[in-house]
């Protein structure tokens, strides 16, 4: 066996923040196209990383790029810190960036995600960087990088408000979840990636800076502080988010995204905040 | 009551070790050894240094063995190492006729200069289980002919081409092609680029692409011009230096595909090219690349595009093991939320339509 | 003989931290930002625009620079630290480092295409000082309402530059200013009144 190759210690091999310099610089400088065009998603050298393709590489590229030892991280999916994914990831970054972490929405500098935006308003300097599995808003309507391209220059969103149209034609009003096409700063289409339209509001004119990484498509695009970011709709029907009859069964939230559970044989349904911290934090300041 | 699972930084250290120790099986059996892999399932290896695009046997022996035996997550493992490596230049490029070739075949001439070479094949062997491999034994040295390391090799095609039959390769322009693996991947691409993404492409996906132009799903008539496998060097040119020096020699596999072709404008009727190239030996993967190659070639050669195998973004964005299954394993992540957000949508519709249907009857009740 | 300066003292930590800067700077148009880890003065270099080059530019991006701040030390300094190739096309650059005795400014650049604006040019440019020159008011993303800059040694015809930059969005380039330890951005997003 030749001995060039370290294998017995995984960690000495491999470079601060796990990415070579040179392919931090490559993120960064797509980093600051991204903001210069917000919404505009601009293609990267994505690299493969230690971690599967959809289950968060482009995220973890752009934290890899933008994190130092004075930042705090927090990670979440699905709104919670304690989701396998998260920390797995959290470990990963605490491993090879030897940063500090946090569960505390107001502690983190950092904050990935996955699927959610924190209830707990962001603060100017926060950067939220977001996974994102499809990029493209386009792409269901349109599977072509050529062709969504060329939509995207001409500004040629007629189709998406289309879809919209027929959703409200067949069902009275837009059937679209999760994933609800945004417009930024009046220019680009963005998709917010999976989160609940929910937590489309939460994007425009946010304090802090959202930048997104898609890593098996090799795109980051970005929403700048206050940045106009307006979800799409109809004047006759107009963008709404989801709501529960139910309130937090942990914290008592009539505020916050609700995860279902089922917790019984019966099919009896328990409603809990997504968002764990949030959670917590609530719980803690109703205990005397 | 119930509450939302905790404890992931627990579990996921469970399955960590748990993993560790399917991995390792019996411990009253001898371990396998990188050594043991890369001379007994040496097939395996090549097809992990081929995907993984990475010339390394020990490297990928080892991801075989941490996989155990998963060719894909073998591959991960190998280009998740490899990506982190310094670049520290292009090497100049291969000239497979002067590979010292273990095997070589044409399968449109009866006999080529240089011969027709069977060498090891699985091709004439009966697929009948030897059971004798499941016993212990020494096996005798197979018999093997003098080879000729100074005879360079010509292609098939070259002669061809000679005639003018066959399509001359694409001229070098001189400049390094695009690294597919440090830039991203942007439509319409060139043909270096394809092929890179080919050589890096999985197998199987490529085989069936492959087969489907076969059954007439954008046929391109092919013949093997030639198979070839052996050993070829690898030349480097340091900038300090200026001049070539020889860095090693590696295994690779050739596959020279030549596909007829009807013309076009001022094309009179010819030959053309596909072409696949692989690590080590991997003749299914090299041919099935050059049909491939060929198909995507349909609009350089005005062809009509109307099969899966000939649409470049579709073959380009899917080929990839590691982002192809990243991908449709991250379903098994937690999609709560987004689940959860449907479940509300679907509920209010579903009581639109009741609250419908119910007016509909009372309506019809008062008539 | 040209002597070389040392680049950043811990380069792997030093760059992020720059970085950072100077992604709060693109983030919040117009505001000033100090750049946190400083090389060695290089030729007629600013500390902020040596960060800057340091931080970015590397062997895939082709950098331009202007006679009056060209010189065999910034030549050997950029090779060796960042071993960018130096081009004499304007429309090659990845990056731009200029004066304002270079006129009119932001010519020749490249400003993407309608498909792909990012396949353009940063331009940095050097200026005595990013305070105490005239108002402009800025608008845009990264700013809450608006803001003013009043950067020194500037122009009037840089705002009309820019405002034909502007026009151009998402196509155009991004300007980053630079002067002494700090430095200001202006990404192509921006509209500036006087």
């Amino acid at each position: 066996m030749p001995d060039t190759h370290d294998t017995s210690s995984s960690d000495s091999a491999y470079n601060y923040a796990y990415l070579d310099e040179q392919t931090k610089r490559m993120i960064r400088r797509a980093i600051l196209k991204a903001v210069a065009v917000p919404g505009y998603q601009v293609p990267f050298g994505g690299r493969e990383m230690p971690l599967p393709y959809g289950w968060g590489t482009g995220g973890i590229q752009v934290t890899a790029a933008i994190i130092g030892r004075d930042d705090t991280l927090k990670v979440i999916d699905q709104g919670a810190d304690d989701t396998t994914n998260a920390v797995s990831i959290r470990r990963f970054f605490a491993k090879v960036a030897d940063v500090a972490t946090t569960t505390r929405t107001e502690e983190a500098t950092v904050i990935q995600t996955r699927h959610r935006v924190p209830e707990t308003p962001l603060k100017e300097g926060q950067i939220l960087v977001f996974q994102v599995p499809i990029p493209e808003p386009l792409r269901m309507l349109e599977p072509r990088e050529t062709e969504t391209r060329t939509l995207h220059a001409l500004t040629e969103y007629g189709g998406m408000q289309v879809s919209l149209y027929e959703s409200i034609a067949r069902h009275g009003r837009i059937s679209k979840a999760y994933n609800y096409p945004v417009l930024v700063n009046g220019r680009y289409m963005m998709s917010p990636s999976p989160i609940p339209k929910f937590d489309n509001p939460k994007l425009d004119n946010n304090a802090a800076l959202q930048l997104y990484g898609a890593g098996r498509e090799k795109r980051i695009y970005a929403v700048p502080p206050y940045t106009p970011v307006k979800s799409l709709d109809f004047d006759d029907h107009p963008f709404e988010i989801e709501t529960w009859s139910e309130c937090c069964a942990l914290c008592g939230s009539k505020e916050s995204f609700l995860d279902e559970m089922i917790v019984d044989d019966d099919g009896k349904r328990l409603f809990v905040c997504s968002d764990t911290d949030y959670c917590q934090e609530r719980q803690q300041a109703d205990k005397p | 009551m119930y509450v939302a699972v905790k404890g992931g930084e627990t579990a996921i250290a469970n399955s960590l070790d748990l993993v560790a120790d399917k991995r390792r099986g019996a411990r009253d059996l001898a371990e396998l050894t990188l050594d043991q892999i890369d001379q007994q399932l040496g097939l395996a290896v090549d097809r992990v240094m081929t995907e993984g695009s990475c010339y390394d046997r020990s490297l990928a022996a080892l991801a075989i063995k941490q996989a155990r035996g998963d060719l894909i997550e073998a591959i991960f493992l190998l280009r998740a190492y490899r990506t982190t490596l310094p670049r520290f230049g292009d090497s100049e490029p291969l000239d497979t006729t002067r590979m010292v070739a273990e095997r070589r075949i044409s399968s449109t001439f009866k006999d080529v200069p240089g011969g027709q070479v069977l060498g090891p094949t699985y091709d004439y062997t009966h697929r009948l289980l030897d059971f004798s491999l499941a016993a212990a034994g020494e096996r005798p040295e197979a018999p093997t002919a003098p080879v000729d390391a100074a005879q360079a090799l010509p292609r098939v095609g070259d002669i061809l081409e000679r005639e003018g039959m066959l399509e001359p390769p694409p001229a070098a322009n001189g400049e390094a092609s695009q690294d597919i693996t440090r830039t991203p991947l942007v439509m319409p691409a060139d043909r270096p680029v394809r092929l890179q993404n080919l050589a890096r492409g999985d197998e199987g996906f490529l085989l069936a692409l492959g087969y489907s132009t076969q059954r007439g799903y954008g046929n391109n008539h092919p013949f093997v011009g030639e198979i070839r496998y052996g050993q070829v060097p690898v030349a480097f040119v340091p900038e300090e230096l200026g001049f070539e020096i020889e860095l090693a020699e590696i295994d690779v596999t050739e596959c020279d595909m030549v596909n007829q072709f009807a013309g076009a404008h001022n094309i009179p009727p010819q030959f053309t090219r596909g072409y696949g190239l692989a690590f080590g030996h991997a003749e299914r993967k090299a041919m099935a690349m050059a049909l491939v190659d060929r198909a995507l070639r349909a609009e350089e050669l005005s062809e009509n595009i109307t099969s899966p195998a000939q649409d470049e973004e579709f073959v380009l964005s899917h080929s990839d093991s590691v982002e192809a299954s990243g991908f449709v394993q991250h379903l098994k992540l937690p999609h709560y939320v987004d689940f959860q957000s449907e479940l509300v949508v679907v509920r209010t519709l579903r009581h639109e339509v009741e609250e419908r249907n119910r007016q509909a009857v009372l309506d019809q009740a008062a008539e | 003989m040209t002597t070389l300066a040392a680049g950043f003292a811990d380069p792997s930590h030093d760059a992020q931290r720059v970085f950072r800067s100077v992604l709060e700077a693109f983030s919040h148009p117009g505001r000033i930002v100090t750049v946190p880890a400083e090389a060695e003065m290089t030729g007629s270099l600013s500390a902020a625009a040596t960060a800057f080059v340091l931080t970015v530019v590397d062997r895939e991006t082709p950098l331009w620079l202007a006679s009056d701040l060209d010189s065999e030390e910034v030549r050997t300094f950029v090779r060796f630290h960042t071993g960018a190739p130096i081009v004499a096309d304007t429309g090659a650059a990845t990056f731009a480092l200029l004066t304002p005795s270079r006129q009119p400014m932001l010519d020749g650049f490249a400003i993407g295409t309608d498909p792909y604006p990012d396949r353009s040019a940063t331009v940095v440019i050097q200026v005595p000082a990013l305070r105490g020159g005239p108002s402009r008011t800025l608008r845009g993303p990264g700013i809450n309402g608006s803001t003013t800059v009043t950067i020194a040694g500037l122009p009037d015809s840089f705002w009309s530059e820019w405002a034909a930059n502007r026009a151009l969005f998402p196509c155009g380039v991004d300007v980053v200013f630079a002067a002494g330890s700090e430095l200001l951005a202006l990404p192509r997003s921006i509209a500036v009144e006087s």
